[in-house]
């Protein structure tokens, strides 16, 4: 029987989770804020927090200057194909160490993540030269295969932990009636693990949107996303922070939408089987 | 019939010689993130309306990334731009490597500063052309250090910022005497440390490429920057950089700041500044021995070796650092944001010359030496870095040790002996010392 919760210890945690939530969100309601001020009034201290002479100025000097369109699309292309392909890769593998584990199936998969705890400088010269005689540089195809490598080991990870809830009971028994290997996947796996595979893709939306290094460093204008918009309006030297605000705040506006709207999905997900 | 053919296939042959010759180049220009290379994208209608055939397109990014994406592309040969934006470090670096081709096209040579051109020769020939260039000054508010009673020289010494900084100073009311880069970075402390070193008479390496931490010079250098740091400087500068220091000057926190000469342009503009009018400018401060502390920097356009479009190339650079360029910029928007620091012909024009920060700008240009930079002899290129491929990464590492005493998290001498040991740890790593 669930402990009753009194009034007072309700509204402390409420306060407190709100508490917490905007401390996290801050940041970007900074960044924001900062997009509509002036550059000096960006860099004034102390810091102004509403008072101030809103300005649409920087988004207009952001839209004039680059071709946000044109960036923001190569993330899309890039998110959305790094995860497609990277589905099509890890779903039969995770399905594979989930019912039907070998002698090293463990060590494979601590394996696997262990290739994540590489630094990426490391691979930086090796893919580079890979790309440049390969012709892959600055191209969307070259780069989703990077994004796509780079979040296997967490997407096959994170199915192989949604598929290990599901009864194997039940998929011997698809196979008794006669459903073959593919079958078995789309028509009884695959909709029994769609929260799974719902929030595991969002996750790897998320991590391929906002991936810097590896597009910073192999793409230069045709597929170019977002992270290089940013980027353009970073510098050490000179007035441009509240520029670099309007260009993040227009960056991160997709992907905080999909975020907002998906969060219950993103959340049960995340959480599957964490109670039992 | 026949006749029918040959005008048909006469035609089409006059149509390929057409298409050929109006076949379009498209240059790759990566470039940083600053008001002047912003502008210049703005300008360049006046280039491709005289040179139809040539397409522009820009990368346009913060310079430490720049600077890793043009390593990595130039270094591995990948092709991925024809004109590069690099600093007054890498051409040196680069040029001896061959990784750049020599500049035939660069408008009247013989009037860049020779300071800054100094930087850019390799073996006699011209491999990158100034764009812009830029020294260190003294920025100070003139209301402040006149309510010390004291003056501001026009070439102050140490010890007259150390006093002028302590009488201004008073942190009731969050008003600090001097503010000075104290984030850790080869670009960021260690400027400005190497800078000042040199006005101490300290220097890197001796001609044997020995590290030089341990000697007295240096020892008096940071024993100074932490102690007026200390007495004058604002809390938590470790972690200011230019942009920090710029907002903290321009809220009225800091009664001097030493920093780029193009800072002037921030600090004096009233739409960015609070104390826009009571801004002075003095040179670097100097020891009396000779040498200041100011540094030399100039971003400047280079062609990458290998590139399938040196001639397109060429005429870019040529008119991006010509002189009518200059005066593009003058008649659009004004002699204050015409790109400074690189020709002697800019200074001499008395349009030029009624910007309150020209002759400032120049005369810390030309005291700055790179090949002479400190007062004891050196092995090496460079007035606030060395030439050598290895500085970037022992300079980090050094500018986090100097970041860390100056958070007072190690002493001055334990700084200097860890500094010591990595300098000389990497430079026998690289061969240097035998």
């Amino acid at each position: 029987m669930a402990r009753a919760v009194s009034p007072r210890r309700r509204m402390i945690f409420t306060v407190l989770a709100w508490s917490i939530a905007f401390v996290i969100f801050f940041p970007v309601l900074w960044t924001v804020l900062t997009s509509f001020k002036t550059e000096g009034e960006a860099i004034h201290l102390p810091p102004k927090f509403i008072f101030f002479d809103w300005t649409l100025e920087n988004y207009a000097v952001v839209q004039e200057r680059s071709n946000y369109l044109k960036f923001a699309m190569n993330s899309v292309f890039l998110a959305l194909g790094s995860t497609f392909f990277a589905l099509v890769i890890a779903i039969p593998a995770a399905w594979a160490m989930a019912f039907a584990p070998g002698k090293y199936t463990k060590d494979i998969l601590m394996w696997m993540l262990s290739t994540k705890m590489m630094p990426p400088v490391g691979a930086l010269i090796p893919l580079y030269l890979i790309f440049r005689d390969l012709g892959l540089l600055d191209t969307r195809g070259g780069i989703i295969a990077v994004l796509m490598l780079l979040n296997l080991p967490i997407i096959i990870w994170m199915l192989y932990t949604y598929f290990k809830e599901i009864p194997g009971e039940i998929l011997e028994a698809s196979r008794m009636d006669g459903a073959s290997v593919g079958k078995e996947l789309l028509y009884v796996l695959a909709p029994m693990a769609v929260p799974g595979i719902a929030s595991t893709v969002l996750l790897n939306i998320i991590l391929a949107w906002n991936e810097a290094f590896w597009t910073l460093s192999l793409t230069t204008k045709d597929a170019a996303p977002l992270t290089q918009f940013i980027a353009s309006y970073s510098s050490p030297e000179g007035l441009f922070w509240a520029k670099l605000s309007a260009a993040s705040t227009m960056a991160i506006a997709p992907i905080l939408v999909l975020g907002w709207f998906a969060q219950k999905q993103l959340v049960r997900g995340l959480t599957f089987g964490a109670v039992k | 019939m026949n006749f029918i053919a040959k005008g048909v296939f006469g035609a089409l042959m006059f149509s390929a010689m057409a298409s050929t010759a109006l076949a379009e180049t498209t240059l790759t220009i990566a470039t940083v993130n600053n008001g002047d290379m912003i502008r210049m994208q703005g300008l360049t209608e006046d280039f491709t309306s005289k040179n139809p055939d040539i397409k522009l397109e820009w990368v346009t990014l913060e310079e430490n990334v720049l600077r890793e994406k043009v390593t990595t592309d130039i270094a591995t040969k990948g092709g991925q731009f024809d004109v590069l934006t690099i600093g007054t470090y890498e051409v040196p670096i680069w040029g001896k490597k061959g990784w750049l081709v020599p500049l035939t096209m660069v408008d009247d040579p013989a009037d860049l500063l020779p300071a800054i051109a100094g930087g850019l020769t390799v073996d006699g020939k011209l491999m990158a052309a100034p764009f812009y260039g830029e020294s260190s000054m003294v920025m100070y508010r003139t209301d402040l250090v006149d309510a010390t009673g004291m003056k501001m020289p026009d070439a102050p010494t140490w010890k007259d910022i150390k006093e002028i900084a302590a009488k201004i100073t008073d942190r009731d009311k969050e008003i600090y005497g001097v503010c000075l880069r104290g984030k850790a970075g080869w670009g960021e402390n260690m400027a400005f440390l190497t800078a000042t070193s040199n006005s101490f008479g300290a220097r890197w390496f001796d001609e044997n490429w020995k590290p030089q931490f341990d000697q007295p010079e240096w020892k008096d250098t940071l024993n100074f920057y932490l102690d007026l740091m200390k007495e004058s400087g604002p809390p938590g500068a470790s972690s200011n950089g230019f942009n920090e220091n710029l907002a903290l000057f321009n809220s009225g926190k800091c009664g001097m700041w030493i920093d780029a000469t193009v800072a002037a342009s921030f600090v004096t503009n009233p739409k960015d500044s609070q104390v826009a009018d009571k801004v002075g400018f003095a040179l670097a401060p100097d020891n009396g021995l000779g040498k200041r502390g100011n540094w030399l920097w100039a971003w400047s356009l280079a062609i990458p070796a290998g590139t399938q479009k040196e001639e397109a190339a060429q005429k870019f650079i040529g008119w991006a650092t010509s002189k009518a360029y200059t005066e593009l910029v003058a008649s659009k928007e004004g002699w204050a944001n015409v790109p400074p620091g690189t020709r002697t012909s800019l200074y001499a024009n008395p349009e030029y010359q009624k910007v309150p920060f020209a002759k400032m700008t120049l005369d810390s240009i030309n005291s700055a030496d790179p090949t002479k930079p400190t007062v004891k002899p050196v092995p090496y290129v460079g007035v606030q870095f060395v030439a050598i491929p290895e500085f970037a990464g022992i300079a980090t590492t050094t500018g986090q040790i100097f970041s860390a005493a100056l958070a007072g998290e190690k002493t001055a001498d334990e700084a200097l002996a860890e500094a010591q040991d990595v300098a000389t740890r990497e430079m026998t790593k690289a061969g240097y010392i035998k």
